[in-house]
């Protein structure tokens, strides 16, 4: 097996080779912010929060999605990075409709504890509050498009571990929105097997189960994804 | 030439608003009003959202009595689940309610309205207030204090947190009574109750005293009176009836459905106001005027059920006749509603159901329309809710106490001023300070909360503006 030795944040680290600068970040003992990544499932570099310096690139590269590659020097934790890591958390509370106070996942939310960790206290862009819906036409989840930050775990979990290819990202740019099917109501889509692995990989509280309320949602047990079924929680009814 | 005098802020109270009073061509008083002049909306964008939210975003409209909204939005979702709660919930749920009854009269009496009696009507504005009463009775002041963190803190006990704790889902409960929150409760109440006997001790003498005048002045007028009753007709704070009866005692309707509601409550709506004026349909809204809160739960109820509670009832009703229709009452029934809440936490603490791991249920969607009510600290709360196929909020219509207090909010504003401007008021006349002392702590008898009333938030200091009838400002005065 080929091994690769890189430097990140000063620590000298050996990789196999093809090994993503995130987790040779992690065998460094560096733990770096990731919204859309998820044990276990493709990275696609969605939210940009794993943003690395490497030495003689122009640009920052998602951690997630790049190689780790013999010699490189990484940056992981620069006072750029910093500010570019927080501009992104206060554009994704810009973009949504994201009220804390209320929220099903209040407490278990994946961006209101990265908004904490990167100090965000506010937001410098200006809200968009953009209209958006719920869809609640499945029996057991909802879906609340405007707690959405288009991560695509739920399209990921869906597609690489149920096999069942239920959601998709729709449109381009600003319009990006999550669908269900061939844009239909979740209840109405045929392929869905209520298996709620959405639900669990869904890191802020727009997939969740109908009938929690505010700040009911569990966090997720990352990094291994939790396979519990549905029928095996207390007081939910079988799928 | 009329004009009118406005006082804006109103202070003490919770919310922002301002009173104007209104003079006729000959400078005599034609008529005075109370107006709120914040908007939030909430019954608006509650809309799109799923219902069993609906405890956690109404809960919001209010910091001081967020339980109310989370106990009627629950109840609501709870007939929307066609469910009947575990007794353990139902119990939980009414010591939740009993504690912050407690928590927000203590508020009421001793944070908000005592310093007026206390400290005197002409003591200056800028001491008649808590930090005054606690350099004058530091004592009096820490009890008060302590006696609302008592009920905040059971508030926190049960549901995590003070504030906005959405402990009470539709179902149930989210836990049950824990060991240490028991044996906290039992260690604290008898300070809490030490506390309740030296308030009624250092305020039921002032009444044949200094405060004699205040409890003919301050809305003393014939009403009708709503609140929940038990099913024996006893005092009750979440389950029960609607009772309305007349200033006579007698019993206009009874074991009212709140599901009805729109059949026995209309609401109208004045340009100059963001607080609307319920009042009982089947009588108009002159003689449909109701009062609710304390005084009027006391006042439909046959009994509390309580001993101490009781004979502070049988005193009040000996002294004022067996319907009390002065406003100023309302202080001495929150005293007597803190002995109630008091003696039923001390009963309900000790039953075991309350500590049944079996709080809550869990269901589906049964019926698509409902209506939750249960007794704010201010009086009667409704939560109307129409849903969709799925759960989605249709519509929402809030009916809030202090909005139903509204005509006699401003007709006790009205009976002052008359008191204080007998005649015709000369051009140019300064507003007395007893004027704006009098008026305000009227408006302070029913502790408005205005937060929740117009579903709006804000602080709320007094405003007092004199307005001709041509409507140009003449006199204004203002504190806070």
């Amino acid at each position: 097996m080929a091994v690769v030795t890189l430097q990140i944040d000063g620590h000298v680290v050996a990789v196999p080779a093809g090994t993503s600068l995130l987790a040779a970040s992690r065998a460094a003992g560096l733990e770096l912010p990731v919204l859309c990544h998820l044990d276990g499932l493709t990275p696609v570099g969605a939210c940009r929060l794993c943003l690395v310096e490497i030495e003689g690139q122009g640009k920052l590269q998602p951690a997630c999605t790049s190689e780790a590659l013999e010699g490189q020097v990484v940056a992981t934790n620069t006072a750029d990075l910093r500010q570019w890591r927080r501009m992104a958390v206060e554009l994704f509370f810009a973009e949504g409709n994201h009220v804390c106070a209320y929220c099903v996942a209040s407490g278990a939310c994946e961006l209101q504890a990265m908004a904490v960790a990167v100090g965000m206290d506010h937001s410098r862009f200006p809200y968009q509050y953009p209209l958006r819906q719920v869809d609640a036409s499945h029996p057991l989840f909802s879906l609340d498009a405007n707690r959405c930050i288009l991560c695509s775990r739920c399209v990921r979990v869906c597609a690489e571990l149920e096999g069942a290819h239920v959601w998709a990202i729709a449109e381009r740019g600003r319009h990006c929105r999550l669908v269900a099917g061939l844009d239909q109501p979740w209840g109405e889509v045929d392929a869905c097997t209520s298996c709620g692995h959405c639900v669990e990989a869904c890191p802020t509280g727009a997939l969740v189960h109908k009938d929690d309320s505010t700040a009911e949602k569990q966090p997720h047990p990352a990094p291994a994804l939790q396979r519990r079924r549905i029928h095996d929680q207390p007081g939910r009814p079988d799928p | 030439m009329s004009r009118t005098v406005i006082i804006d802020p109103v202070t003490r109270i919770e919310g922002h608003a301002k009173i104007s009073l209104h003079l006729d061509g000959e400078g005599r008083l034609a008529g005075a009003r109370f107006h709120v002049v914040e908007y939030r909306g909430f019954e608006k964008f509650c809309e799109g959202h799923p219902f069993t939210e609906m405890a956690g975003i109404t809960a919001r409209i209010c910091g001081i009595c967020p339980v109310s909204h989370l106990l009627a939005a629950a109840k609501t979702g709870d007939k929307l689940l066609g469910l009947t709660i575990p007794p353990a919930a139902q119990k939980l749920r009414r010591l939740l309610n009993l504690a912050q009854i407690c928590q927000s009269h203590a508020l009421s009496f001793f944070h908000l309205s005592s310093p007026d009696f206390l400290l005197g009507w002409e003591c200056e504005p800028a001491r008649r207030n808590l930090f005054g009463l606690m350099a004058a009775d530091p004592d009096l002041a820490r009890a008060g204090i302590r006696l609302r963190q008592f009920g905040q803190q059971i508030l926190e006990l049960l549901g995590g947190r003070k504030i906005h704790a959405a402990w009470a889902v539709p179902g149930g409960v989210r836990s049950p009574l824990s060991d240490g929150a028991k044996a906290w409760i039992l260690e604290r109440l008898p300070e809490a109750r030490a506390t309740a006997r030296l308030a009624l001790d250092r305020f039921k003498p002032l009444l044949a005293g200094p405060l004699q005048r205040e409890q003919q002045l301050f809305g003393q007028f014939p009403s009708l009176f709503l609140g929940l009753v038990g099913v024996d007709g006893e005092w009750d704070c979440i389950d029960g009836q609607l009772r309305l009866i007349a200033s006579d005692g007698s019993v206009l309707a009874d074991h009212l459905n709140e599901d009805e509601y729109a059949s026995f409550l209309a609401e109208a709506v004045e340009d100059w106001t963001y607080l609307k004026f319920p009042y009982y349909k089947p009588l108009g809204p002159q003689a449909g005027m109701y009062r609710v809160g304390p005084l009027a739960r006391l006042n439909v109820c046959e009994r509390i059920g309580t001993p101490w509670a009781d004979a502070e009832l049988a005193e009040l009703r000996a002294h004022h006749g067996r319907v009390v229709t002065s406003s100023f009452a309302y202080h001495q029934a929150r005293l007597v509603e803190i002995v109630a809440c008091l003696e039923a936490i001390e009963q309900l603490v000790v039953d075991p159901d309350l500590q049944d791991r079996r709080v809550r249920l869990r269901g589906s969607l049964q019926c698509q329309e409902a209506v939750g009510v249960s007794e704010a600290p201010r009086g009667t709360l409704f939560h109307h809710y129409q849903v969709d196929d799925n759960g989605l909020i249709t519509r929402v219509n809030l009916i809030i106490a202090t909005g139903q207090n509204n005509l006699a909010m401003n007709r006790t504003v009205l009976q002052i001023a008359r008191e204080f401007i007998p005649g015709p008021l000369a051009a140019g006349a300064e507003i007395g300070e007893a004027l704006l002392n009098r008026v305000e702590a009227g408006i302070r008898c029913y502790d408005p909360c205005l937060s929740c009333s117009t579903h709006a938030a804000g602080q709320m200091p007094l405003r007092l503006q004199l307005v001709a009838a041509d409507g140009q400002l003449l006199a204004e005065r203002s504190r806070g």
